[in-house]
């Protein structure tokens, strides 16, 4: 066993309210640069809908992440040998058009035109060719909220043709919900492992996957390999760029840029332990619909005394420990278990964890004239948005589902006829069934409803004193001037 | 042993290529010391992948064949080839062959991509003026090279005898113009060309062949990076 320490994130999808302040914010911070225009670090997705870049699930068409072959992990991209004989091109490769063409508008036109019979615009002009375009055919969301619908809603590749008759059928009562996406800086990372360079690699610390800007030779697997296509190509500086998970900001213990921003507040980000030794093993579980247990089974509970002598013996400093026992990820994922993993199946094993979104099926469910009391049994009649929640976050496994749905169920009567001051009336079984104590329903209720900013985020700093000469770079870090490390040695392989 | 040779033979064959060895080695390292940001093959894909996958399939193809040819035939001694039992004829057949085919393979990639670069907006303007000399002066080499091979169709000029033990001469440190007196005019015009595009290498996306991914081979799949070794 060797243990390491992870950042992790968790979103609540009940309360993402889809207003792209996280996407706008992480863009104007890190990618607003020539050659970054169509890249979107942090996105935000309408489900069921065709995503950034089109159809990114479709996995036969961009053959990202991992696949079993004999009980052997593969990279669905293609072995060494493929990577060798395709190097020179990469058939694989999504193009600009699969995201989109950036623009920008010629406001200048609007200052300078001549006096004319007509009013000036301000066309849009391609950031790349500095050509004006005639007309915007795709765009950042250009689907969100449904628009476009049904015709984009039903290319979502999630959607395969038995699920499509039954959502057109049902289409005036349909659901949608929001999917903010980011790199899940994943354990077992499939852009890491096709980058013929060895340019991607996972911080010792804590986890975070980088791209090293100076060893990046341009092959573009990466850009492929990545099942989230959170791998993007530069244009302009023709090298692969992706979320760096704001570590100035982590370095510091502040939260990515994106979670600060979150105006829902859906956003938590705290340590998890991971057995690394077993890694490989979790990624190769057979049976998809398991995958989701097998990654559970990585994560120590960091409250237990074996795991922090564990910790310790893999020289995880203390403040990491204490961080890690008050984390809010482990307790979402882990201890309360109201959170999975986008496409599992991938076999990534991913590190940013979502809490599903109830909203659908409650909304379905008032359609149907259930009451609030009386939802606990209907939740299995609403078939179609199980199954296609159980697509995206759980390898099929839709037990996994409904068990998370009626955790987070239970939780809202047992509040609710707790603040009413009818506790008696609450039916205790409930509890038992999903396997909660009322404490534990508690804590989950504030950690989901009204945590604190230092609840949401516990980020241990990280101490520079060790292997830096903070005196001597004072003054010396910033935007232009970042001095070389005397001592680095960065070790591969 | 000391034949007499023109000022002008001593600057091409003997002042010449050690001066472009010096740049193209030093070159690299500079580049790699001071700008390893801008290290990389450039790649265009992202831009146009339809008339990429034709071009640059045939032209790396070629050129890669192209360059195991150019080591047979001018690194390897002719002795060898005899001791291996390729006599004369054998030998000129395969290369005259196998040389013209690569050769034409490479062009016809080259033409493709020249004509990417310059038709294609995206590209043209994702372009540096590096990326549109490296390949005119590839043209003029792989050009150079193949009219070159056709004059000598038949055989008559043997460069295993010539311009192979020249380079390796330059190789080791151990010139000897003389050996390129006689060689056929379009023969030095080839490698005057190969000198000029071994001078701007370093200076052009051409620095990706040497970042051949070799180590990948036994790379193991997850890479972790301490951040620095802690001092005490
Ligand atoms: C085996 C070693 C080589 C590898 C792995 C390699 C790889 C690549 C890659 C990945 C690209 C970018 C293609 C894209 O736009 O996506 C490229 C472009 C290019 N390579 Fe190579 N290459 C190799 C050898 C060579 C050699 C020997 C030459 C010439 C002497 C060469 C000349 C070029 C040129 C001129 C381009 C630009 C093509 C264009 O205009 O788009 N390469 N190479
Ligand atoms: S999500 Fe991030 S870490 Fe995972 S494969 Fe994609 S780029 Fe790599
Ligand atoms: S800022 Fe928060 S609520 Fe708004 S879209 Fe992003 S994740 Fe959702």
């Amino acid at each position: 066993m060797a243990l390491k320490a992870q950042l992790s994130m968790v979103i609540n999808l009940d309360k993402c309210i889809g207003c792209h302040t996280c996407s706008i914010t992480c863009k104007n911070t890190w990618t607003n640069r020539e050659g970054t225009e169509y890249m979107w670090w942090n996105n935000v997705e309408t489900k069921p809908g065709i995503g950034y870049p089109k159809r990114w699930e479709d996995q036969n068409k961009y053959r990202g992440g991992w696949k079993l072959e004999n009980g052997q992990l593969k990279l669905r991209l293609g072995g060494k040998l493929f990577e060798y004989i395709n190097i020179f091109h990469n058939p694989y490769l999504p193009t600009i058009d699969d995201y989109y063409e950036p623009w920008d508008y010629d406001y200048e036109n609007l200052f300078k035109a001549k006096e004319s019979k007509f009013q000036p615009v301000a066309r849009p002009k391609s950031a790349i060719t500095g050509e004006y375009m005639d007309k915007i055919q795709w765009g950042p969301n250009w689907e969100d909220d449904l628009a476009g619908s049904p015709e984009y809603m039903l290319k979502d590749p999630n959607i395969d043709s038995e699920l499509e008759k039954e959502i057109t059928l049902e289409f005036e009562k349909t659901f949608f919900y929001y999917l903010p996406r980011l790199c899940n800086h994943c354990l077992n990372a499939a852009c890491m492992a096709a980058c013929p360079s060895g340019a991607i690699y996972k911080r010792e610390e804590d986890g975070i996957v980088l791209v090293d800007q100076e060893v990046c030779r341009g092959w573009r697997f990466c850009i492929s390999s990545c099942p989230y296509k959170k791998v993007y190509f530069n244009w302009h500086t023709q090298k692969a760029e992706k979320c760096i998970f704001c570590y100035p900001r982590i370095e510091a213990g502040l939260p990515t840029v994106c979670s600060e921003t979150c105006v829902g507040r859906i956003r938590y980000i705290g340590v998890i332990f991971y057995d690394i030794d077993k890694v490989k093993e979790a990624a190769s579980e057979p049976d998809e619909a398991k995958l989701v247990e097998a990654q559970l089974k990585l994560f120590y509970d960091p409250n237990d005394e074996a795991t922090v002598k564990e910790a310790e013996k893999a020289g995880i400093r203390y403040d990491w420990i204490e961080a890690a026992k008050r984390s809010p990820t482990y307790k979402l994922i882990k201890e309360f278990g109201v959170a999975l993993p986008l496409h599992p199946e991938y076999r990534t094993l991913p590190m940013v964890w979502y809490v599903p979104p109830l909203s659908p099926i409650l909304q379905t469910m008032t359609k149907h004239g259930y009451s609030e009391y009386e939802i606990f049994p209907a939740i299995d009649e609403m078939r179609i948005p199980i199954k296609y929640l159980a697509k995206m976050f759980a390898g099929g496994n839709e037990q996994l589902v409904r068990n998370i749905l009626k955790k987070l169920l239970v939780m809202r009567m047992y509040m609710r006829a707790k603040q009413l001051g009818r506790e008696d009336k609450f039916n205790q079984n409930l509890l038992k069934e999903v396997g909660l104590t009322p404490q534990m329903v508690e804590e989950m209720y504030r950690l989901l409803a009204v945590a604190k900013y230092n609840e949401r985020f516990v980020i241990p700093t990280t101490t520079k004193e060790k292997y830096e000469n903070v005196y001597r770079e004072q003054g010396l870090t910033g935007y232009d001037y970042i001095p070389p490390c005397d001592f680095c040695n960065p070790q591969q392989g | 042993m000391l034949a007499y040779v023109s000022k002008l033979d001593f600057l091409l064959w003997v002042a010449l290529p050690y001066a472009v060895i010096t740049i193209f080695i030093l070159g690299h390292i500079y580049r790699y010391l001071t700008d390893g940001f801008s290290w990389t093959s450039k790649s265009s894909e992202l831009l146009e992948k339809n008339m990429l996958r034709i071009g640059s399939m045939a032209f790396h193809y070629g050129i890669l064949m192209v360059l195991i040819g150019h080591f047979i035939g001018l690194i390897i001694p002719k002795s060898w080839h005899e001791a291996f039992g390729l006599n004369d004829h054998l030998y000129h057949l395969i290369a005259v062959v196998g040389g013209l085919l690569s050769g034409l393979f490479a062009l016809f990639g080259l033409i493709v991509l020249t004509y990417r670069r310059f038709s294609v907006k995206r590209v043209l303007a994702a372009s540096s003026l590096g990326d549109k000399v490296v390949l005119g002066v590839l043209l003029l080499v792989v050009i150079l090279g193949l009219l070159a091979t056709l004059s000598n169709i038949g055989g008559q000029f043997d460069y295993r005898t010539t311009i192979a033990p020249w380079l390796r001469g330059i190789l080791t440190l151990r010139p000897d113009p003389t050996l390129m007196q006689d060689v056929p005019v379009l023969f030095k015009l080839h490698i005057l060309a190969v000198m000029l595009l071994l001078a701007i290498w370093p200076f052009t996306r051409l620095v990706h062949v040497l970042s051949v991914p070799i180590a990948f081979i036994w790379r193991t799949p997850i890479i972790f990076r301490q951040r620095c070794p802690e001092r005490d």
